[in-house]
């Protein structure tokens, strides 16, 4: 983001400064801030001189129906939705196969409201390891063809294969073969972008779906992208659609031809942005196989099977979820030094507070103490609580050397640190349920949830 | 269909594994005369993919997967 930022600002000052002091001055800086010269300006310098890459956007269709519909053919020609128990209220639609979708089926939308539209509907809970498993033979595939793959979540991916070419043939031939494969190996079918930025490349796998290839070049770009409606465009959601539309922009051409002064003063930064992805002048490189993205936080939430009434609850709850996020937080080998807690009541009003700790800490009571008496200090009760979150961030490595004080009992959190040590080798051995605190044997219904090895899928952004 | 079996397996020296023979659930063994084939494979029919060895076993040809650590043959209907 910062990158894209400063490049785009870069270009529009530089384009701004080269105007506004040049000799026929008068003249010169009427046009410097006039949209269409500031604009041409912009082009010129994102625009020019860059080698055509080849990226390739792979997003598998259906993913987790398609992965149950896979191993269960007795449900393979009927509606099928993967969903969330009910029992524990997670009962939305997480996915659809094609079936389920003829009948407007809508990911997110309750189980209820989904079989009001199609009665016959079959709902499975999910596998995430299965996918996880299926995430991982896709990239498999993938690395055939490049060392350069993304992932965007468990289903998609970004893949470059400007430098592979020249040995194993065109960007289309290569869509071409990974899809196949995929399809004969996995079972499963992808749809494929072929563009020469990742935005584009993503929109050519969303335009046909499924089981398609749509390449998007320099040529047919315009013909393709920019008759498309503004909110196919990757970040333009319900909101910012509702604001173009009030501007009058409907389409993802009318933004890229609109005067990126105006998207700025509407969307601040985001204008920028928008207006570069429209046009096609996004640079943003596909991350290698090997580069490592640093975490920058590690957190869990959870909805609670039902609405948490009093401390105790919370305490329960609140206990299970700090456990699995400081033993994240060991098994990565870091020391937070800030906590946030969410807090979502049962009308879905939800905010965070947060607060820092002296010395970085990875020590499991020490957290959930604090995040116990956060929650005490800003939860005035106005409602029960849904659902409850927590997550650390402003890492540094567990060996970092740090001040002591003298008013601290050093001693004590080096004893409790060998003790959470030990924990983490007890439930790595015999599972999470062979050693648990007592307080969480009063509350089973709430306590017996295991976010370590469950629903472990992170949510990723562009950025 | 999808029928899970138990199969005698030979790894040779460069570490490849090779099914020899396939035991049936009532203890019948039938030896795998030939691999002819070895990729990754979906099948469709029995649900489920995984590593597919092509076996010739008497005159019929029979598909073996591998997914897993678990073995698996379509059943036929």
């Amino acid at each position: 983001m910062n990158e894209y930022n400063k490049s785009i600002n870069q270009a529009v000052n530089k384009n701004v400064n080269e105007n506004t002091t040049s000799p026929e001055t008068s003249k010169k800086e009427n046009t410097a801030s006039s949209p269409s010269s500031l604009q041409k300006g912009v082009y010129e310098k994102i625009g020019k001189d860059k080698r055509q890459r080849v990226i390739l956007h792979s997003d598998c269709n259906s993913f987790y129906a398609s992965v149950e519909c896979l191993y269960n053919p007795d449900i393979r020609n009927k509606p099928v939705a993967v969903s969330g128990n009910p029992e524990n209220r997670h009962g939305i639609i997480l996915t659809k196969n094609e079936i389920a979708k003829r009948f407007g089926i809508k990911t997110g939308e309750p189980i209820w409201q989904a079989k009001n539209k199609c009665p016959e509907l079959i709902t499975v809970e999910p596998h995430f390891d299965l996918y996880k498993r299926f995430s991982k033979m896709t990239r498999e595939i993938y690395s055939d063809y490049s060392d350069r793959i993304e992932g965007f979540g468990l289903d998609e991916a970004w893949i470059d294969v400007t430098d592979s070419e020249k040995f194993i043939g065109k960007g289309e031939n290569i869509a071409r073969e990974i899809n196949k494969r995929v399809k004969q190996e996995l079972g499963i079918t992808v749809s494929i972008g072929v563009s020469f930025n990742k935005i584009f490349s993503k929109f050519g796998s969303d335009y046909k779906k499924p089981d398609a290839i749509t390449v998007i070049n320099k040529e047919n770009y315009r013909d393709i992208v920019w008759n498309s409606p503004a909110q196919d465009l990757l970040y333009v959601g319900k909101a910012t659609k509702k604001k173009m539309n009030s501007l009058g922009i409907y389409t993802i051409g009318e933004i890229a031809n609109t005067p990126i002064e105006t998207l700025r003063y509407y969307f601040g930064k985001w204008g920028y942005v928008l207006w570069a992805f429209a046009n096609g002048y996004d640079t943003s490189p596909v991350a290698r196989t090997d580069e490592q993205e640093t975490v920058k936080s590690i957190g869990n939430s959870t909805t609670a099977p039902r609405d948490l009434n009093d401390f105790e609850d919370v305490k329960s709850v609140m206990t299970v979820l700090c456990d699995c996020v400081c033993r994240r937080l060991r098994a990565n080998g870091f020391k937070a030094k800030t906590l946030q807690i969410t807090i979502r009541d049962k009308f879905l009003m939800s905010f965070n507070r947060q607060m820092t700790f002296d010395t970085p800490t990875n020590i499991t009571k020490q957290i959930t103490e604090n995040a116990l008496s956060l929650f005490y200090r800003s939860y005035s009760w106005s409602a029960p609580i849904r659902s409850l979150g927590i997550a650390l961030s402003d890492f540094s490595g567990d060996n970092t050397p740090y001040q002591i004080s003298f008013f601290n009992d050093e001693k004590k959190k080096q004893k409790l640190e060998a003790l959470d040590k030990t924990i983490d080798i007890l439930k790595g051995r015999f599972g999470n349920y062979s050693l648990v605190t007592a307080n969480l044997l009063k509350n089973p219904e709430l306590s017996h949830f295991n976010p370590y090895d469950d629903h472990t899928v992170h949510p990723v952004g562009f950025f | 269909m999808k029928q899970f079996v138990s199969v005698e397996a030979k790894f040779d020296t460069d570490g490849n594994l090779l099914p020899l023979s396939i035991i049936w659930d009532d203890g019948r063994k039938f030896e795998i005369d030939r691999v002819t084939d070895v990729r990754y494979a979906a099948s469709l029919k029995s649900g489920g993919r995984g590593l597919r060895y092509t076996c010739r076993i008497g005159n019929h040809l029979r598909y073996l997967y591998l997914d897993d650590n678990r073995w698996f043959i379509e059943k036929p209907e």
